[in-house]
């Protein structure tokens, strides 16, 4: 648990005047699920995109599994192994479910637009098939079985952010980065999710830097809460005492008004 | 949920990976596409040569308007200068033919390779820019390539044109109808394969990824700047291919021909056929080379008849004719927008359920 994998070092990210991040620094454990907490606007998902490539911070740098990747575009980080899901559904809506489960796999493939059209002649049919069993037990462990061949376009809010995991989960990646998987669902949808987030930790080894509202949930299943406010780190550490700390609760979790106007 | 993507029909069976990512949906299309083309092999036995010039027409055309697709409905991206990247395999192939020598029949692959070389490079802005903005820099490809085609007299002999010998394999010339009809065939049914094969491996993904959500599909590690690009390459590959039949089947290629309205009727060919499909770019390719034969064959019955001594209609027959094409174009996007293949997967799903579909 000790050996970092993510290391993100003094990053501020501006846009014009309004400065989204503020000199934040965090380190990801290797194996661990790490959550970032905050309100609205406190620069939770601009956190992300600095990590999967799609702003670049003013300032700071990220370390991936000891490379610096601050300079690396979105696809090459993939390479790497960060794979994303994101906050409102990014799915390819016309493709089906096994086709967009399938492009996960794009950076592990070796076929171009040359040898794959040469189908039987060259090892392109050979490679899909590999992949296509991969991406089914993907499928399998996901429980998304019977949607497997619907247009991703046409699925229920629920089964698309699944769809989503499992695409980022194609990735093979080392590092997921889920943004909000729980919005929007019932209670039942995020039990299961929640184990999902668990099975894909313990099981296939992936760490995971989550974004999420639902205490209950974070609280959970953390190893490491950060919150965030106003683009600013406020505290890191583990759940009970991020739970326990005033700022925070001042901040976001806002219990102690509750408290005072009850008494 | 989408069960008409699912529904297939009783005693079809997948039991393995493989049998799951054949080009076609079921068994019995499998049969009826072999049985197809083995009945197009025998059609100059029993077809008129009129019937086989349509076909070579398709086939050519078809070649390019797939390429067309791949770029704008697979892709999202747009072109105007298709016609031009048409006429540019056409006088390649002509060029490398009488230049160096080369046989015909390595000169369309070769043709389509040079096409492919110059439509990445007008593709370059492609990377950057979109939608509207891309299809005027395409359409600046049109204008100068057409510029070219007028000024360069070593390529293109100028306005004059380029004499385009005919394909000649192991001392058979195909320079008939017949004959040239079964390089067309060949041509046609190699093309299409390579395109459903294309589209069902990674790099066909990766391109309707990009046309899909781009953001996430670099998040995938699909390089946005490369398919682009790529696609254009391969849309002019394709287009290329198709120019250097049409110019070794007419034996000649003159300038006149590759305008930007070339470039129109083929969006208007996978427009009609459906954005996305390899099926109804086949389709929109038949109906618009038939629609004007079909016109045709209306307008000289009207004549026949006594509307048609009316001196008001001698005159304008012609023109009622071509407006006539255009009419049914603005219908056809009003009522049908996704295209004939869409129209007929749901002809096809009505059926499958008939009479009980509910």
């Amino acid at each position: 648990m000790s050996e970092s994998i993510l290391k993100v070092e003094n990053i501020s990210l501006a846009f014009g005047g309004v400065k989204a991040l503020t000199d934040v620094s965090f380190d990801v454990p290797k194996g661990s699920v790490f959550s970032i907490i905050g309100p609205n606007g406190a620069g939770k998902t601009s956190m992300l995109n600095c990590i999967s490539g799609r702003y670049q911070p003013n300032e700071g740098e990220i370390h991936f599994d000891g490379k610096r990747v601050t300079h690396l575009k979105p696809n090459d980080r993939a390479d790497l192994g960060i794979g994303r899901t994101f906050q409102n559904l990014a799915l390819f809506g016309h493709m089906t479910v096994l086709d967009n489960i399938m492009v996960g796999r794009h950076h592990l493939m070796n076929n171009n637009w040359f040898t794959g059209p040469l189908y039987w002649a060259s090892k392109a049919q050979k490679e899909e098939l590999e992949h296509r069993k991969e991406v089914e037990r993907i499928i399998d462990f996901l429980e998304i079985t019977h949607v497997r061949k619907s247009i991703a376009g046409t699925l229920s809010y629920g089964l698309r952010k699944r769809v989503e995991l499992a695409r980022a989960m194609a990735l093979n990646p080392k590092l997921i980065l889920l943004d909000e998987p729980m919005a929007g669902m019932n209670l039942e949808e995020k039990e299961d999710m929640a184990r999902y987030i668990l099975d894909l930790n313990e099981e296939f080894g992936v760490t995971i830097v989550m974004i999420e509202h639902d205490m209950g949930v974070v609280m959970d299943i953390s190893h490491q809460v950060m919150v965030l406010d106003f683009g600013k780190k406020l505290i890191c550490d583990l759940p009970d005492a991020v739970m326990d700390d005033p700022h925070v609760k001042q901040a976001y979790l806002g219990i102690e008004d509750e408290l005072e106007e009850a008494s | 949920m989408s069960t008409s993507v699912t529904m297939r029909p009783c005693g079809d069976f997948r039991t393995s990976y493989k049998q799951d990512t054949t080009i076609f949906e079921t068994k019995t299309i499998r049969w009826f596409a072999i049985l197809a083309i083995a009945f197009a092999c025998f059609a100059p036995f029993i077809l008129d040569a009129y019937y086989l010039t349509l076909f070579i027409q398709v086939s050519y055309l078809g070649i390019a308007a797939l390429g067309l697709n791949i770029l704008v409905g697979f892709t999202g991206q747009i072109s105007l200068g298709h016609g031009a990247f048409f006429g540019f395999g056409a006088f390649a192939s002509a060029w490398l033919n009488t230049q160096f020598n080369i046989p015909v029949v390595f000169c369309i692959p070769l043709a389509g390779f040079l096409t492919m070389a110059v439509g990445m490079m007008f593709g370059m802005p492609a990377a950057r820019i979109k939608g509207l903005y891309l299809a005027i820099a395409t359409l600046a490809a049109q204008f100068i390539i057409e510029d070219f085609f007028g000024r360069a007299e070593w390529f293109s002999g100028g306005s004059a044109g380029s004499l385009a010998e005919p394909i000649n394999i192991f001392g058979f010339t195909f320079d008939t109808d017949e004959s040239f009809y079964y390089v067309a065939l060949f041509a046609l049914v190699f093309m299409f394969i390579w395109g459903c094969n294309l589209m069902r491996t990674r790099d066909g993904r990766a391109f309707v990824a990009v046309r899909d959500h781009y953001l996430s599909a670099e998040i995938m590690g699909v390089k946005l700047n490369k398919y682009r690009l790529l696609s254009f390459g391969i849309s002019s590959f394709y287009a290329g291919i198709g120019g250097a039949l049409y110019a070794h089947y007419l034996g000649y290629v003159s300038a006149e021909g590759f305008t930007i309205f070339m470039s129109i009727q083929f969006l208007a060919m996978v427009i009609i056929g459906g954005l996305g499909s390899i099926k109804g770019t086949l389709m929109g390719v038949v109906f618009m080379v038939l629609l004007p034969e079909a016109m045709e064959a209306s307008v000289s019955l009207v004549k026949e008849t006594s509307i048609g001594a009316h001196p008001m209609l001698v005159d304008g027959l012609a023109y009622i004719k071509e407006m006539a094409i255009g009419l049914v174009i603005i219908l056809f996007l009003i009522f049908e927008p996704e295209g004939l293949a869409h129209r007929w997967n749901q002809i096809k799903n009505y059926w499958k359920s008939y009479p009980f579909a509910y």
